[in-house]
């Protein structure tokens, strides 16, 4: 499985509250809504100009704060398809996985990557190509994602796999509203 | 082999032997919890393509963060999850106005130590107070658990932190809290179980044990614990009785799990209580941490007294303590929210309701209140509000460009009273 997308790079830090404000965690209901509001009272450029495929990379502590699924949710109805940190809160990380966003930790991109860089993610090779506007290239590894959250990954999400784990992946998959509640 | 809490109680809950840090098991919750964010849940639940929840006897759901219903939006939330709690036979569910999840979770005695509880709520590492796992998950994860009854879990690396001695006069659990997250940082316990050890913590009230485990969340961990001792036992057997739900002393003390001495712990680190000062968290991190003399002055245009933190009993005590025969200064406003409906009780018999309110405290509903900014006190832009909260990121409270402070309680009121940060100890 290979990824490849445009950067965001952000810091230390950056806690759900910055992602997705609370304020909207009850009044945005459909997830249609969230993408307008991504990392809003962080960087308001982001949700005008992200495409489907970037890629955001941060410092330490990604995601750090409220358990509000709807950080990730945001980010993945953006079209954020990874994130590569320092290292991830571990609530997010969990939300991430389970909304079929990779979160993969590589110091060495947080240090070298700049906003407008591209990233090639390479998940069977576990490397990472991070390609300079000029055309420098760099390359690093990272730990292998463990089989089981690659399975939900794959799957899209735990909602997904578990309905083929039950058996229920016939039944209709009613509409995700998502709003009410931190 | 020697274990940590953290590897005593997951082997517990996944119903195996033993588990060592680093494995990956699938536990079985106790206690399942959630808040407002309950329809929310529900619906990808429904997703799942299941009828009924698995063990609803083990759901535990409180309305409390935006209470009583701001607007017609929150009502209809309010309204969808009295329909699925109803629908499922949910037994402990908890109206809004008593209270908010960890505290009511805590009064009604639900959790037990060595009990495993999942909540999606990124503070249910309160549970620690008295000895229980508890640690915070997502909405999906929550759907999951509701279907299967079990969740897959590593089991986390255990840090332990020793507290020894007693906090001198003015300073508190939250005081402690926040010169630890400063000094480690606000990922210093990540993915880790935080044990707290020592006559330190012994000596704390119970009330003051539940700021430590709730304030490790932003410390990053992934669970908390103090060692329970005979006052939680005590505590927690005297409200299953009122209950009606009785559960002996011996039992709770037999259900208690404690680390082994030689258990394995990533780093250690001693706190001496009475070298320990009052601090603030300054904007816009919880680790921006400095001693109150270092912003000693700034001006406050509201103060936030309540919360998961710090909306107990002795919370509005020590408030009343600085407020005492004074009044909330001009040009400030005091925001005072019990954490639960007994602590309002309680606090109203006791006189401080009285107290605060002569003072020019607004007293609220008991819940969240202004914590994360979804419904009142919603700071002007430019305002500065000192809070006795855990969170004081940039917008937490509704408002992108305004500025939180952290504090503790006395701190709050102090500060309330002033009109500008000020330490308690010259007021009182």
């Amino acid at each position: 499985m290979q990824l490849s997308g445009r950067c965001w790079v952000y810091g230390d830090d950056v806690n759900t509250d910055v992602i997705f404000p609370g304020k909207y965690t009850y009044t945005l209901t459909n997830v249609s809504q969230f993408a307008a509001h991504a990392l809003e009272d962080l960087d308001p450029d982001f949700a005008r100009q992200v495409q489907p495929g970037d890629i955001i990379v941060a410092g330490k502590n990604f995601g750090c704060g409220s358990s509000r699924e709807q950080a990730a949710v945001c980010l993945k109805m953006a079209g954020v398809r990874a994130i590569v940190a320092r290292s991830f809160a571990r609530i997010f990380f969990r939300n991430c996985v389970n909304n079929g966003v990779l979160p993969i930790v590589c110091p060495e991109v947080t240090a070298h990557a700049e906003k407008g860089d591209q990233l090639e993610i390479d998940l069977d090779a576990h490397t990472i190509v991070l390609r300079k506007p000029s055309g420098a290239t760099m390359q690093f590894s990272f730990p292998p994602i463990s089989p089981s959250v690659m399975a939900i990954i794959q799957a899209g999400g735990l909602i997904p796999m578990l309905r083929r784990k039950l058996g229920t992946e016939h039944l209709p998959m009613p509409e995700v509203k998502f709003g009410g509640g931190d | 082999m020697a274990y940590t809490f953290a590897e005593k109680a997951l082997a517990r809950a996944a119903h195996l032997p033993e588990a060592h840090a680093g494995a990956i098991v699938d536990a079985q919750p106790d206690v399942i919890l959630s808040h407002d964010n309950t329809a929310a849940i529900y619906r990808l639940f429904r997703q799942l393509g299941v009828e009924k929840v698995k063990h609803p006897e083990r759901l535990c759901i409180t309305l409390d963060h935006a209470v009583p219903a701001p607007t017609t939006q929150h009502a209809q939330n309010h309204a969808e999850v009295r329909r699925f709690v109803a629908e499922q036979g949910v037994r402990h569910f908890f109206e809004a106005g008593r209270g908010i999840c960890h505290q009511v979770l805590s009064e009604e005695a639900l959790v037990l130590p060595g009990q495993l509880i999942l909540g999606a709520d990124s503070h249910t590492t309160h549970f620690g107070w008295l000895g229980a796992f508890g640690a915070g998950v997502g909405r999906s994860e929550v759907a999951a658990l509701w279907a299967t009854g079990e969740l897959w879990l590593r089991v986390p690396e255990s840090i332990r932190i020793n507290l020894t001695g007693k906090l001198p006069f003015g300073v508190t659990a939250k005081d402690f809290c926040l010169k630890l997250i400063g000094d480690l940082g606000q990922d210093g316990g990540l993915y880790a179980a935080v044990e707290f050890h020592g006559d330190g913590i012994a000596a704390l009230s119970l009330e003051s044990r539940m700021v430590i485990p709730n304030m490790m969340a932003e410390f990053g961990a992934k669970t908390a614990y103090l060692p329970p001792d005979e006052a939680v036992f005590h505590y927690l057997a005297e409200r299953r009785t009122r209950r009606g739900e009785p559960i002996s002393v011996e039992a709770l003390r037999a259900m208690a799990l404690y680390p082994d001495p030689d258990a394995n712990y990533l780093a250690e680190y001693t706190y001496d209580a009475s070298q320990l000062q009052p601090m603030v968290a300054c904007p816009h991190r919880v680790d921006n941490v400095v001693p109150l003399s270092q912003v000693r002055g700034t001006r406050v245009h509201q103060a936030f007294l309540g919360t998961c933190t710090n909306g107990r009993l002795e919370d509005l005590a020590a408030a009343c303590e600085v407020i005492r025969g004074k009044r909330v200064a001009s040009g400030t406003r005091l925001i005072v929210i019990p954490a639960s409906s007994e602590v309002m009780r309680e606090a109203t018999r006791l006189g401080y309701i009285t107290e605060l309110l002569e003072a020019g405290a607004m007293i609220g509903v008991p819940g969240c209140g202004p914590c994360m900014g979804n419904h009142m006190g919603v700071p002007a832009v430019g305002e500065v509000t000192i809070s006795s909260a855990n969170r004081n990121f940039r917008g937490r409270m509704g408002t992108r460009e305004s500025e939180i402070y952290l504090a503790s309680p006395a701190v709050v009121a102090a500060s309330a009273v002033a009109g500008y940060i000020a330490d308690p100890r010259d007021v009182v």
